[in-house]
């Protein structure tokens, strides 16, 4: 696992919490993520955050699920053991769809949960990330990940725009 | 910004000029088809214009009532739209009935079991399956059913129309909470009875043949159809300066509902044509076979291009669907690709082979009915504030906000 430093301000408000992702946006530090206890309005224009890659490996899982049903179906029925149903051909691609729809809906679907657990080290044996655990209950949490240089700047920037609380955690 | 709440569409100038002009052209298109001796073709494609009509203004009234239904906020701010779908209602009815009544009584409609002696034993027309049939499938029974739906789903959906009036005028919590009542009736009596007006429409034109899936895909084909008109008009008002409050969201969630009921639509016809394509019955698989000669062939893959495979492409990315102009695009695909879909539903079973064609009829009808559309929609767009101001929703609709992940 990798050891990360990161500076986390607690803030007590939701609009000085805004004004806070501002300030610290506005001096050039990339925020790791910000934490919230309920879903707050107007964040997701304020706070920059990368596109989820999360589509991509959707995508890609989908298309793994679309070639093992198709790999599967060819195989058992024409392959293995070419099996006359009705009359048809040994190789019914029209009676193939309903299956290959759902196998490309199913591997995509556990996939992206799947991928989206590693990535926020929700699958069971890993560490969460905790930052703070206030942050279900009463706090709204921003984390920053800081190194030597640009420590002193982040807390800084935290402490004045109001944060009640500033702290350090690896994880 | 500046909200105008008393914001009304006026009904001059362009838009009403077109719209006259095309349903000149849609009626010269029909007298032209008459005069040149393509009296079935013509009447063929009366009946595709007239039910596809109906069904464009049936879905304003299913997408109000869903909206109520649900309790969905979102869609306030443009409900007028589909409201004004519903005022063309009345009109959709009595052409609908009067085309049917009139083709129906004088041999021109539903020639397959509309023949003259068809149920009768000593006729050289005699059909048993259609014999057997009679019992629901007869001229009176027939014309019957469709006043009944026409006269319960009309009569809630102008119902409604007034409720929204009067609350622009007096406000409060009542007039909503009797909505969502008219609008939960309406959704379980048109969820049950509109497959049966579309196998009474659609499927008849080939009574012998059955298909359970049918009225689902009707209903699938009714629903796009008129969420596209929904959009299409929604973003041209706004392209000429109307409703500023649409915002890109609100575009995002219509572009949604197309990419999603395109691909519910696709679902549906799979579904109907796979079972009949693996079982291989001939009674049910002569349906297919007719669709599969070279006339149809071409058009009967190419509307699972246009229906399915183009939205589907376009619409698939969240940013194309906050995209007005492409938006636009799929709406207009949509609209003209469920012609299509209809085109090949009464066509085959309705004119001979030698008498097919794709030409000034099919276009000059088609035009007409739009011009129709057009011309009724937004005179009834023009007698209302294009906001609801009373409607309990409003704030929502007017901050409505989704994220482009």
């Amino acid at each position: 696992m990798s050891n990360k430093k990161y500076a986390i301000g607690l803030y007590d408000d939701q609009d000085i919490l805004l004004q806070g992702i501002k300030e610290v946006q506005n001096n050039g530090q990339m925020i790791h993520d910000v934490y919230t206890p309920h879903p707050v309005h107007g964040l997701e224009n304020v706070f920059i955050i990368p596109r989820s890659r999360l589509p991509i490996a959707a995508f890609c899982f989908g298309c793994l699920g679309i070639s093992c049903a198709f790999l599967m179906m060819w195989y058992m029925i024409t392959y293995d053991w070419p099996m006359d149903i009705g009359g048809k051909p040994n190789f019914p691609i029209v009676s193939f769809i309903p299956i290959l729809f759902e196998w490309t809906v199913l591997f995509a679907s556990f996939g992206m949960g799947l991928t989206f657990f590693l990535a926020n080290r929700l699958i069971p044996g890993s560490t969460p990330r905790i930052m703070d655990e206030r942050a279900t209950d009463d706090r709204y949490v921003i984390a920053v990940e800081v190194n030597d240089e640009n420590e002193q700047t982040v807390s800084s920037l935290f402490r004045q725009s109001g944060a009640v609380e500033v702290k350090y955690k690896t994880v | 910004m500046q909200l105008n709440t008393l914001e009304q569409f006026e009904f001059t100038g362009k838009a009403k000029t077109w719209s006259l002009i095309a349903i000149a052209i849609g009626v010269i298109s029909v007298a032209i088809g008459f005069a040149t001796g393509h009296v079935d073709r013509t009447w063929a494609n009366l009946l595709i214009c007239a039910y596809y009509f109906t069904c464009v203004s049936f879905a304003g009234m299913m997408f109000i009532a869903i909206q109520y239904v649900a309790n969905a906020g979102w869609a306030t701010s443009i409900l007028r739209i589909p409201s004004a779908f519903t005022t063309v209602i009345p009109y959709a009815a009595v052409i609908l009935f009067a085309l049917i009544a009139t083709g129906l009584y004088t041999h021109n409609l539903y020639h397959h079991w509309n023949e003259e002696g068809i149920t009768d034993p000593n006729s050289p027309h005699f059909d048993p399956i259609i014999a057997g049939k009679s019992g629901y499938l007869n001229i009176p029974f027939f014309l019957i059913r469709l006043a009944l739906y026409m006269f319960i789903w009309g009569g809630l959906a102008v119902y409604l129309r007034k409720l929204t009036l009067k609350e622009d005028l007096e406000g409060g919590m009542e007039y909503y909470n009797t909505s969502i009542k008219y609008s939960a009736v309406f959704c379980v009596i048109f969820g049950f009875t509109y497959p049966l007006f579309s196998f009474d429409m659609m499927l008849s034109v080939e009574a012998h043949w059955f298909s359970t899936m049918f009225g689902w895909y009707n209903l699938a084909g009714l629903w796009v159809s008129g969420l596209a008109a929904i959009a299409l008009t929604v973003i041209l008002l706004k392209e000429n300066g109307y409703m500023p409050w649409v915002n890109k969201s609100h575009i995002h969630n219509l572009g949604l509902f197309m990419f999603a009921f395109s691909t519910f639509w696709t679902y549906l016809w799979t579904a109907q044509f796979l079972l009949d394509w693996y079982a291989n019955i001939p009674e049910e698989t002569y349906y297919f076979l007719k669709r599969w000669t070279p006339a149809y062939k071409f058009w009967f893959w190419f509307n699972l291009v246009i229906n399915f495979l183009t939205p589907f492409l376009v619409l698939m990315s969240s940013d194309s669907k906050r995209n007005m102009k492409v938006v636009k695009i799929a709406a207009i695909i949509i609209i003209l690709g469920h012609w299509l879909d209809y085109y090949l539903m009464v066509m085959p079973g309705s004119v001979t082979e030698a008498e097919r064609g794709f030409n000034h009829i099919e276009i000059g009808t088609f035009v007409g009915f739009v011009g129709l559309f057009v011309f009724l929609m937004l005179k009834g767009l023009s007698k209302a504030p294009l906001l609801p101001k009373n409607h309990p929703y409003l704030e929502e609709s007017l901050h409505h906000s989704i994220n482009n992940i």
